[in-house]
């Protein structure tokens, strides 16, 4: 009887697959619709495996950059941790004390592992997106799953850091995240990039699944460089009750980020916020938003950016809410600072209202740093450049993002450590 | 020996003079009272000294402690002991007062001097001056300076939509601020100066100093009188 059920679900498993493959390959050239066009051809797609035991035995100065992306390699205070570096995972798996409760492993292996992992697979994200959902389907190099078991409070963050050591990499990671009724989590992923890589595209597709009165904070830190091309695709389906928070910051400079993740929230009285602070910086496109469709019966959506553009940084925050349903409520909120006048920010926020029950707002500024701020902090006795940083610190306020008091503290560290290096 | 000395001053603001020939000396230790009907020149006068350059100095000099800080930026003038409660002071989203306290202290808490204006812990928390009610502001305002220990102070309305419960409390720390110090205290009503000791108040009309007398009987005869009195004080002296 199971058998025969096990070979029914890998039948359907082996015809959907076959149906992503095809329409992978059809969108293999089809242009995203934001951001710089990224010739896929030009990377590398077979780095020779580097030898590391395990976090113990990372490269030098790889152990420092992750500790900038708010990732531990001792794993103190986290009740999990994922690292690939590469194509290869170098450690996964969860502290004892929620062993059982939570699951982190290679997307890869929960392939493997579970018949039913598939369906969670391209369901969140569109695979025939554009040629980068294309790519990442074709040539799909691990990512995490995360699944947090039904009821279950996962107080400490989880960890992930996907990391690119070699130069001319591609890199495409394909994580889901299952989030079981009632459970809750907060995951603090970061993507670093070894100081010798002058080129490398980074393609991140993420699905998450947020079941009956689940939440998930998800706070991401992007340390990428210079010459660095970072495509992520993330989808987020939320039922009745669920919240998902995300908190995306970017600082450092890099050649072009494109991301404008969605989610939908389907289910009644859920909620979704997603914040973001960028600083945008020397060349860098930075093209992010968030996408909030509000579909279920007393949803919520919040997307709030502070932006900041320096230098010649082009920078585009995006966002749209869609209120499907009556009694749902969404703001969209963008307040950019322009440092140089090389550089620009452009606000699109977009509100899209389908029925009357909807309550939809937006607010956005872009402008320079008022005078008499910096003046105002000067009579303090600070020289205009501790001013200046003063207020850019102050504009990229972490506490917009409500974390938990340590996750907030080592956020504001690693923040204070990008700033102080740029400004 | 003068702590500060003003000669002869001519500032535009936006080609506006607002400033017109304005003397004035404070000798060391000594605290001035200036009063003034609305837009005649009191903040701008302690804008000019605190340096904000829309204020241009058409001519005249400013002198600290023997020294031509005229031209100077506004962070030197700062070291040089000048210490500013701002009248309106910008709002700055993201800039806590705890962390502003923090950098600028040297012997206290930020927590200490919180305490000190009776605000609450949570207060260190708040973006500077934003949500901050009138009486608030000028404590806010306080609490830096009590962190500064500026040697000449420029206090702009530090009464000004203060309470009377805190008017008191506003009185004293001017008084613990001003001790063996210098300074400047702009009062619209007077009422600062039942807590305040002051040695010498002058009254500025039309962005100059129109007269100059006890600090008690100059407010006398404005509250009674009003500034029409200064106008004929300053006729009688043949101006
Ligand atoms: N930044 C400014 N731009 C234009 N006019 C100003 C500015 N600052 C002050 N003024 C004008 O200068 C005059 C003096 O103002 P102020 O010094 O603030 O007066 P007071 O403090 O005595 O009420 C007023 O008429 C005011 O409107
Ligand atoms: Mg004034």
């Amino acid at each position: 009887m199971i058998n025969v059920r096990r070979c029914g679900v890998t039948k359907m498993n082996e015809a959907r697959e076959e149906e992503i493959r095809e329409r992978a390959l059809k969108a293999l050239d089809k242009k995203a619709d934001y951001g710089p066009d990224i010739d896929l051809s030009s990377f590398v797609r077979s780095p020779e495996r580097l030898e590391v035991k395990g976090l113990d035995d990372l490269p030098s100065g790889v152990r420092e950059q992750a500790v900038m992306v708010g990732v531990r390699p001792d794993m103190k205070e986290r009740a999990g941790t994922y690292f690939q570096l590469d194509h290869s995972v170098l450690f996964s798996g969860v502290s004892k004390y929620f062993d059982g409760g939570v699951e982190f492993i290679s997307t890869i292996e929960a392939k493997k592992r579970y018949d039913w992992f598939s369906k969670y697979l391209w369901r969140a994200v569109q695979v025939d997106t554009d040629k980068y959902t294309a790519f990442a389907a074709l040539e799909w190099d691990h990512g995490y799953f995360l699944r947090v078991a039904a009821g279950k409070k996962v107080t400490v963050p989880l960890q992930s850091c996907l990391y690119i050591y070699r130069d001319k990499l591609d890199q495409n990671v394909h994580n889901v995240i299952l989030m079981e009724p009632s459970s809750e989590a907060q995951i603090i992923s970061g993507c670093v990039v070894h100081p010798n890589v002058s080129r490398a595209l980074h393609v991140g597709i993420t699905e998450i699944y947020l079941m009956k009165g689940a939440k998930l904070t998800f706070t991401m830190i992007h340390n990428w460089a210079e010459g660095i091309d970072v495509r992520p695709r993330t989808g987020i389906i939320l039922e009745d009750g669920a919240t998902f928070i995300s908190n995306y910051i970017n600082l450092k400079p890099v050649g072009s980020v494109q991301t404008y993740p969605a989610a939908y929230c389907n289910g009644e009285n859920s909620t979704a916020v997603f914040n973001s602070l960028i600083y945008g910086d020397k060349g860098s496109v930075i093209d992010v938003g968030g996408k909030i469709i509000l579909e279920g019966k007393g949803s919520k959506g919040e997307v709030k950016s502070r932006v900041i553009a320096t230098t010649n940084a082009k920078v585009y925050s995006r966002g749209l809410l869609v209120g499907k349903r009556e009694k749902t409520r969404g703001h969209l909120e963008c307040r950019g600072l322009l440092l140089s006048d090389q550089a620009f920010i452009h606000a699109i926020p977009e509100l899209r209202g389908e029925t009357s029950g909807t309550e939809l707002s937006h607010e956005a500024a872009v402008g320079k740093i008022a005078e008499e701020a910096i003046y105002y902090l000067m009579a303090r006795g600070f020289s205009e450049e501790e001013a200046v940083s003063m207020i850019v610190r102050g504009f990229l306020d972490t506490r917009i993002f409500g974390l938990p008091e340590p996750l907030q503290r080592e956020v504001d560290h690693a923040i204070d450590i990008v700033l102080s290096s740029s400004l | 020996m003068l702590a500060l000395e003003v000669r002869d001053l001519v500032v535009e603001v936006d080609g506006r003079r607002v400033l017109d020939g304005l003397n004035l000396e404070v000798p060391k230790g000594e605290l001035h009272v200036l009063f003034g009907p609305n837009g005649s020149g009191k903040t701008s006068l302690i804008l000019t000294i605190l340096g904000l350059p829309q204020y241009k100095v058409l001519r005249g000099q400013i002198i600290l402690n023997g020294e031509d800080i005229t031209f100077l930026p506004i962070n030197e003038r700062v070291k040089r002991g000048i210490g500013v409660l701002f009248q309106n002071p910008p709002q700055i989203k993201g800039v806590r007062l705890g962390d502003v306290l923090k950098k600028l202290a040297k012997d206290e808490t930020p927590m200490e001097i919180a305490r000190k204006v009776n605000f609450p812990a949570f207060y260190l928390d708040r973006e500077l001056n934003c949500g901050f009610s009138g009486g608030e502001i000028r404590r806010c305002e306080l609490t830096q300076l009590m962190a500064q220990k500026p040697s000449f102070l420029l206090l702009d309305e530090p009464d000004s939509g203060v309470d009377v419960e805190n008017l008191e409390l506003v009185g004293s720390i001017i008084n613990e601020l001003a001790k063996g110090r210098s300074g400047i205290l702009i009062t619209h009503l007077g009422y600062i100066l039942r807590y305040v000791e002051a040695q010498r108040a002058h009254v500025i009309l039309n962005g100059k100093i129109a007269c100059s007398g006890r600090p008690i009987e100059i407010l006398d005869h404005i509250l009674r009188e009003g500034y029409w009195w200064c106008d004929k004080c300053k006729e009688m002296r043949g101006d």
